[in-house]
């Protein structure tokens, strides 16, 4: 409960600093828009006002301050424009609309799942293989490793056009990329997840005269469920950071990534900022999800700690 | 046809030999050790560029290694400018204010059991969100140089340094705390010869997390926008072309790039913290 209160706090925080931040982020669009208007401003030009300080702005124009939280295409929108361009585009619009965020954060999350199922589903067979043979193990193991170590991403807009030009479309593409992504993490937490049986329980089972396979099914599995739904949580988040950027550099019409793309092509701050918040509610939301089925399945398995 | 099945032999004869040195009774020595998976690697580019010649794989869907090598060779001058932009730039001045930004937090958060039970779930929520997508903002705020790769970095980097340098902050025992109480220490000899050195494991395990997304970051902020210069950019613009050896070559760069910035990190770190168990034996 105390922390309830303490992250109350700071989501307050940093909401103030968000409204704050925005007086002076947008108060030159601002004071250019009350000129136009023919209200008076301080430096009467924008010439002498594009040199001048934000802050020295804002204190010559103190009543300017509450139009730099309404305005129409700020540089920085304030918290409550996000949110109401949310409602607007969340519950107000038919979910089939294509101005609906339901919408697209449909397509992409389509994609993500797709590949998240098809990179996690590879990586644990790898990471079972990796486990059951040395050469495996010794051969791909290291490359494993170092893969995670560079930035797989930039191989996204080439898988794209690669396919596109061999006549795959749709939603294939983006869902190998959140696979590959999912892919790599999986595999290193699944193969320590399945190495974690201590000498003294896999020789219980040898004792037991248990074979391979019995001892993957009975140990090694069941044992590895933490490493498991740690990587998949990491693994989830990757692979929808991987449906986003895969819809960067094609154009794609639909999905979260082609509204980023969009609102900064036309200059659509509050389209940006809600497309963001919606990833960031749909990461937080699968994130949340495989949250509460690691619980059950953990506390069904008498690991819950 | 005679390519494809050479490429089958290859591969066999990589794996027959892999498996002879793994199951063999050296298998435990460093030579070894090292010498499979450059074995394995090795083999998967010859079959890569056997399979590519005897199938006669168009050069827009997949180029030979051989091609690329080639590319990356004959454009050193262009890969090395676009690696000063993103990388030295972009993703490192981020990388290093990012960090520096998140310990100076984490020391103060530190302070102040509030915040910190305030500021550790925030930051892990926020560690977990696809935080590229600020991207676009800041490249319309700082423009298209590299200060808005900077930035986006800094956001990118933020969250995870300051999670693990907090978690890393709490990592003394009770025991521990209290002998520097009997010796008297005040809060920094304390914070800087018993907290600072038992959080450091912490730290680099942030730090080696933020060099993969340091170089993300700045890639990914270059599709949105940059000048005529840097491997995003020349991503995109390969890739529009269908000049994909040039694609592979930034790839192979960046590849490069990311390996040695996490390997340095990983020395530094080795160096650092040789006490702790994970690092002897």
């Amino acid at each position: 409960m105390k922390s309830f209160f303490a992250v109350l706090t700071v989501l307050a925080a940093i909401v103030a600093f968000w409204y704050a931040a925005c007086v002076p982020m947008n108060i030159k669009g601002v004071l250019d828009a009350a000129e136009r208007g023919g209200a008076e401003v301080m430096p009467a030009t924008s010439k002498v006002r594009r040199d001048m300080g934000s802050f020295g702005l804002v204190a010559g124009n103190t009543f300017a301050i509450a139009q730099t939280w309404e305005q129409d295409r700020p540089r920085l929108p304030a918290p409550h424009q996000v949110i109401s361009e949310l409602w607007k585009t969340t519950v107000m619009k038919k979910v089939t609309s294509k101005r609906s965020l339901v919408y697209h954060a449909q397509v992409t999350l389509n994609a993500t799942l797709l590949g998240f199922v098809i990179g996690t589903g590879l990586g644990i067979l790898l990471a079972v293989g990796i486990v059951h043979s040395k050469v495996m193990d010794m051969s791909v193991m290291p490359w494993a490793i170092v893969s995670q170590t560079i930035p797989i991403i930039a191989l996204a807009p080439m898988i794209i056009v690669v396919l596109y030009s061999i006549g795959v479309q749709g939603i294939l593409p983006k869902a190998i990329i959140s696979a590959y992504l999912s892919f790599f993490p999986v595999v290193v937490g699944m193969v320590k997840g399945l190495r974690s049986p201590d000498a003294m329980q896999l020789d219980l089972l040898k004792t037991y005269s248990a074979n391979t396979s019995q001892g993957f099914w009975k140990l090694r599995l069941p044992s590895s469920m933490p490493y498991l739904f740690t990587s998949l949580k990491i693994g989830i988040a990757a692979s929808l950071l991987g449906a986003i950027v895969g819809e960067l550099p094609t154009g794609a019409v639909a999905g979260l990534g082609a509204r980023l793309l969009a609102g900064s092509y036309y200059g659509q701050t509050v389209q940006i900022w809600s497309a963001l918040f919606a990833a960031a509610i749909l990461a937080g939301l699968l994130v949340a999800l495989l949250e509460v089925i690691e619980k059950n399945v953990l506390k069904r398995m008498g690991m819950a700690s | 046809m005679t390519m494809v099945l050479l490429a089958l032999v290859v591969w066999c004869f990589g794996w027959w030999l892999n498996s002879r040195l793994a199951n063999g009774p050296k298998a435990g020595t460093r030579a070894v050790k090292l010498l499979v998976p450059v074995i394995f690697g090795v083999t998967v580019l010859v079959v890569w560029e056997l399979l590519v010649r005897g199938l006669e794989v168009s050069i827009v869907i997949l180029p030979a290694p051989s091609l690329i090598a080639e590319r990356f060779a004959s454009s050193l001058p262009i890969l090395w400018k676009d690696l000063s932009q993103t990388f030295l730039k972009g993703a490192l001045s981020g990388y290093v204010m990012g960090c520096g930004a998140a310990l100076l937090m984490a020391v103060a958060v530190d302070r102040s059991d509030f915040l910190r039970r305030g500021l550790l779930p925030v930051g892990n929520f926020v560690a977990a969100l696809p935080i590229v997508g600020t991207a676009p903002i800041l490249v319309m705020w700082f423009g298209f140089d590299w200060q808005s790769k900077a930035a986006v970095v800094v956001v990118m980097v933020f969250f995870p340094m300051l999670v693990n340098t907090v978690a890393g902050l709490r990592e003394t025992s009770a025991m521990q705390r209290d002998l520097m109480q009997t010796y008297a220490a005040s809060y920094w000899q304390s914070f800087f010869k018993l907290r600072l050195p038992a959080a450091l494991p912490f730290i680099f395990n942030g730090l080696k997390i933020s060099t993969t997304l340091a170089l993300v970051g700045a890639i990914v902020a270059e599709f949105f926008g940059s000048p005529t210069v840097g491997m995003g950019f020349r991503i995109s613009t390969s890739v529009g072309q269908l000049a994909l050896d040039m694609v592979w070559a930034e790839i192979v760069m960046a590849a490069l790039a990311g390996s040695f910035f996490y390997g340095a990190i990983a020395l530094i770190e080795k160096s650092l913290t040789f006490w702790h168990p994970s690092q002897r034996g």
